[in-house]
């Protein structure tokens, strides 16, 4: 799994954060999301598509490379 | 006055009248199915009487909201308002006439920073220990008790005085501030006038005592803030979003935390499913906000520039209004959606909008909503709804759609 996520889209919403905790921050100086890992464990795997599918701005993406 | 040709209308004639009447406090209107599958974009009429129309499909609602050219300037000469009443409403007032003087992008971006899932989640304890304290008064005082009055009002109003660094002492003037400034069916202009008036005075001794005394809280963090171009929020912006804070965060969580309850009682089973597997607490809170048919009035847009939608021309100067409720019950979008699944993964439901303005204290409200939850599942495992569901009564405001009481025993 490959993932990636768009700084500029991304609304700081945190969704992903309460996800997928593992795998995605946000910022400290303006909540905008951090992506710890572009290539999670298989075990995390399920969440980071569920992060993907609920982030209200679009700005992750996920491809299974 | 967006003009009722905007959209071409679906053949019927008149247009709806908006919000749709509710058959049932809990039950989407049965419209809902007809508009998404007929009238995707619905002309309707609002309150006021000017014109808009309603966007009820997943996709529509999504694109909508994430589209730029979908403004927020509801002030815009020929934008549909929303109420007749000389304020016009929380879609419209001062606070928001302040906070776009400010440019909403960079106090969003100040705000951001606080709200983060983070930040929110280690709030969690705060929270839990505030819930089991009006669960314990609640008890005391004994069933039926109205859960919303005992629980749902309070605790929103306690989070987000603890957010400011209101000290405990205050917090119910804050609450009654809050009704009165929200609740603007039931209070009069002067009442509510003054209640302003308050709560303005109160803010200012506050941020007076803030500055010279800086907690850890959101507005001490705010006071001493810069921002990337060194600019600071002035002391109108930092009481406006005391109130924001308080419009946004307050009656919202307060009525889902009613529903919510409500829904997951009103057919037990689900309660019972949550009282033996609470690690479905999380999935169960996504899926009530989801399944929320009384959510309020919905997202209304002005097109500064004409889109597409749902394949009909939306001419520049029309105002849209998204139904998110209406977009959650999509078959197309949600397997079994007028089904509660209390596990279901992913949610992408759009309960606090899409894009990029949808809204920025969704983590608060999930972490507040997952440990009232939590705590009731914990502390009251017997709890039952003490009327028939279809008793329940929708409450009347404009804005924001919840219960006028949950009563409920244990």
């Amino acid at each position: 799994m490959n993932v990636t996520v768009d700084e500029d889209k991304c609304c700081g919403a945190g969704a992903c954060v309460l996800a997928a905790p593992d795998v995605f921050d946000q910022r400290d100086e303006d909540g905008v999301v951090v992506l710890l890992t572009a290539g999670p464990d298989a075990s995390e795997h399920a969440a980071v598509r569920e992060a993907a599918e609920v982030c209200p701005a679009g700005a992750i993406t996920v491809s299974d490379s | 006055m967006s003009s009722e040709t905007a959209v071409s209308g679906n053949g019927r004639g008149s247009a709806l009248s908006y919000p749709l009447p509710l058959e049932d406090a809990l039950e989407p209107p049965a419209a809902w199915a007809v508009l998404r599958e007929e009238a995707p974009v619905a002309p309707v009429v609002l309150p006021s009487g000017d014109g808009a129309s309603l966007v009820t499909r997943y996709d529509d609602v999504k694109q909508v909201l994430s589209e730029p050219r979908c403004t927020r300037q509801l002030d815009a000469d020929d934008a549909a308002r929303v109420s007749a009443n000389e304020s016009g409403g929380v879609f419209n007032d001062s606070m928001a006439e302040s906070l776009a003087g400010a440019g909403q992008q960079r106090w969003r971006r100040m705000l951001t920073k606080w709200f983060t899932a983070k930040r929110m989640t280690m709030l969690r304890p705060d929270i839990e220990a505030m819930t089991d304290r009006l669960v314990d008064e609640m008890v005391e005082r004994g069933h039926p008790a109205d859960l919303k009055a005992c629980v749902g009002f309070p605790l929103p109003v306690w989070v987000i005085c603890a957010l400011l660094g209101v000290p405990d002492s205050d917090r119910d003037r804050f609450a009654r501030w809050s009704d009165m400034l929200l609740n603007l069916t039931r209070y009069g202009q002067e009442e509510i006038d003054a209640a302003q008036a308050q709560f303005h005075a109160y803010m200012a001794g506050h941020l007076e005592a803030k500055r010279a005394d800086p907690g850890d809280d959101l507005l001490s963090t705010l006071i001493t803030t810069t921002d990337s171009d060194g600019g600071r929020l002035t002391d109108a912006e930092l009481a406006a979003t005391g109130q924001a804070l308080l419009i946004a965060g307050h009656e919202t969580t307060a009525n889902m935390i009613g529903k919510m309850t409500a829904m997951l009682l009103a057919d037990r089973t689900r309660w019972e499913r949550l009282v033996a597997d609470p690690s479905l607490v999380r999935t169960a809170v996504e899926e009530a906000l989801r399944f929320d048919a009384n959510p309020g009035f919905g997202m209304p847009r002005y097109v500064k520039e004409g889109v597409e939608v749902a394949g009909a021309e939306v001419p520049r100067g029309s105002t849209l209004v998204c139904s998110m409720a209406a977009a959650n019950r999509d078959e197309t979008a949600f397997e079994d959606a007028g089904r509660m699944r209390l596990d279901r993964s992913p949610n992408p439901h759009l309960a606090f909008g899409a894009g990029p303005h949808s809204c920025l204290g969704q983590s608060l409200a999930r972490t507040e909503l997952q440990t009232v939850l939590d705590v009731l599942l914990r502390r009251l495992p017997t709890l039952e709804l003490a009327v028939a569901p279809e008793e329940l009564r929708p409450v009347e405001g404009l804005v924001v759609g919840g219960l006028r009481e949950v009563p409920v025993r244990w």
